[in-house]
């Protein structure tokens, strides 16, 4: 249906928006695109198939991956408590779930890196007891990524599970279930698609993080290098072709990783409301 | 009987699990920013934060912060009033481009502005002969700031309009209202709340950016550094102190960011009960 809207100020709060977009996100990523179209297709390959580069991709995708799973599983046992559970501090728990959002991010790496440090408060401790070192390996990235990720799912989980109707744990606890299988039958897929997304969200987020990631990482080429830190270090070269060679390949993996999550979102609504 | 009670083992142990996670993760680099910021002493941390180039960034960041607030607010109104009260072709495609930014790693988004304004940019030769300087300068720090919490505001203003309908506009326009006093007696009561709820996120993304902000910064020290890249050049110069007292004013700003967030997110249930 089609008809003219009796509300005035369509033109102008257009006008606004598409001109501000534009500025702002439009015009730059064009610059991209245009830049990019300059770039001869053999160089791109050489450039993001260097061994180097590979690594610095393979160090960001799998430890952000390591870091999301963390915090699918601490996510969904957060939502749970914050949303079945009363007890004191419940206020306050949830109040500081959003500190990763509010902290900045260079403050965040910074105190992460002194506490996990041979010599830190909590790194001392896992050095001398297991002799495993946090900072300036593998481990100190995933740990900053896990500390970056930790409302997306909270966040993500809580109001499906809030909305929950009583009634299906009812029907299954008169069937005869336990309290595990409700969980696992009735509960878990219902929460399901919303542990996806905010998986997702969490993953390609991890994998563009800078700040928090750049202190504790040490940046050890082929160790402890991350795409993010590759770019930066092309741009401080002023080598903008292998720059953009780069980012062209982190671009289209947060794109993929999107993609599939909103196909998986696509296929649990059809399949709820019936039509597949 | 409530059949969703878990019996009493369970329960605790999984509160126990959260209240460990969050401190460690969450409180424990906290309580460590601000112990290691008084390391020096009262005197030594008040020396710190009153250091000529610390007051200069801190006054860049607020800066920043005010102009990524201020244009948002004013795109993010307009592009919700836009999205939310007519219906137009392409309307879908226009708020996945208002959602890109967040997808984007902040290097990427500061490699972008980059491309667009830097030498090999198409608009360098323009912008060179006026005498205007984007990147490396105080402008490319602000537009990486807008860019980075580009849907903040319109994101949470969306789902208040869409929920609340055009019925009241449209009478309003009825009656002959005009434009701003459709917008100021009508739909400004609507969104008073999600507004400033918006405002607050922006602000706490926009004060503490910092991989966008890095790549468009000249690092020039009391001119185009921010507190977070202040911060990460006291680090890199060993001076933990200086670091962690910087550090600190971020931490209160983001505590105090946390309060008002649920003081906000409370009042704003509070008025929507009253509603019902």
């Amino acid at each position: 249906m089609k008809r003219k809207s009796i509300i005035p100020g369509f033109g102008l709060s257009f006008g606004i928006t598409v001109t501000v977009l534009s500025i702002i996100v439009l015009i730059p990523l064009c610059s991209l695109v245009v830049f990019t179209s300059q770039l001869s297709f053999s160089e791109f390959i050489y450039t993001v198939t260097r061994p180097r580069i590979l690594s610095g991709y393979y160090v960001s995708i799998s430890t952000a991956f390591i870091a999301s799973l963390v915090n699918v599983v601490m996510g969904l046992i957060l939502a749970w408590v914050l949303v079945r559970y009363n007890f004191p501090g419940k206020k306050f728990l949830d109040g500081i779930i959003e500190l990763p959002f509010a902290l900045p991010t260079a403050v965040a790496g910074i105190s992460l890196t002194h506490l996990t440090t041979t010599n830190g408060w909590v790194g001392k401790i896992f050095y001398d007891l297991f002799g495993i070192k946090i900072a300036y390996t593998r481990l100190g990235i995933t740990i900053a990524l896990i500390f970056i990720g930790i409302p997306f799912v909270v966040r993500s989980v809580q109001p499906v599970l809030e909305k929950i109707d009583l009634q299906y744990e009812e029907a299954a606890f008169i069937l005869g279930a336990d309290r595990r299988t409700t969980f696992w039958k009735v509960i878990f897929p219902e929460i399901l698609p919303s542990l996806i997304s905010g998986f997702t969200l969490a993953f390609a987020r991890s994998i563009g993080e800078y700040g928090s990631v750049v202190f504790i990482a040490g940046n050890t080429p082929y160790e402890t290098e991350i795409a993010p830190l590759l770019i930066m270090s092309e741009l401080q070269e002023f080598d903008y072709a292998a720059a953009t060679s780069i980012a062209l390949v982190m671009l289209a993996i947060a794109f993929v990783i999107l993609s599939v999550n909103a196909f998986i979102q696509s296929m649990v609504s059809k399949r709820v409301s019936g039509l597949a | 009987m409530d059949i969703r009670k878990d019996k009493g083992v369970l329960k605790w142990v999984l509160i126990v699990i959260c209240f460990v996670f969050l401190s460690v993760f969450l409180l424990l680099p906290l309580v460590y920013i601000i112990a290691t910021a008084f390391r020096a002493g009262i005197q030594g941390y008040i020396k710190a934060v009153t250091d000529e180039y610390a007051l200069k960034a801190t006054w860049l960041t607020i800066r920043a912060t005010l102009w990524a607030v201020g244009i948002n607010t004013f795109f993010g109104i307009s592009a919700a009033w836009c999205l939310t009260k007519f219906a137009f072709k392409g309307k879908k495609l226009l708020s996945t481009f208002i959602d890109l930014p967040v997808t984007v790693s902040p290097i990427i988004a500061g490699l972008i502005y980059v491309l667009t304004f830097g030498r090999q940019g198409p608009l360098y030769g323009f912008l060179d002969s006026h005498g205007i300087q984007i990147i490396f300068a105080v402008p490319g720090i602000v537009l990486a700031t807008i860019f980075v919490t580009f849907p903040f505001i319109s994101r949470e203003l969306i789902p208040v309009l869409t929920a609340q309908g055009t019925d009241e506009e449209e009478a309003a326009a009825l009656m002959g209202a005009r434009t701003f006093t459709i917008f100021r007696k009508v739909t400004f009561p609507h969104i008073k709340w999600a507004l400033l709820y918006g405002i607050v996120l922006c602000t706490a993304r926009a004060m503490g950016e910092f991989g966008a902000v890095s790549v468009l910064s000249g690092h020039l020290r009391g001119k185009t550094n921010t507190l977070p890249l202040y911060i990460e050049l006291l680090y890199q110069g060993y001076d933990f102190t200086g670091a962690f007292a910087a550090s600190s004013i971020l931490v209160i700003m983001a505590v105090i960011i946390l309060i008002l967030r649920l003081v906000i997110e409370q009042k704003g249930k509070k008025e929507i009960d009253i509603n019902r």
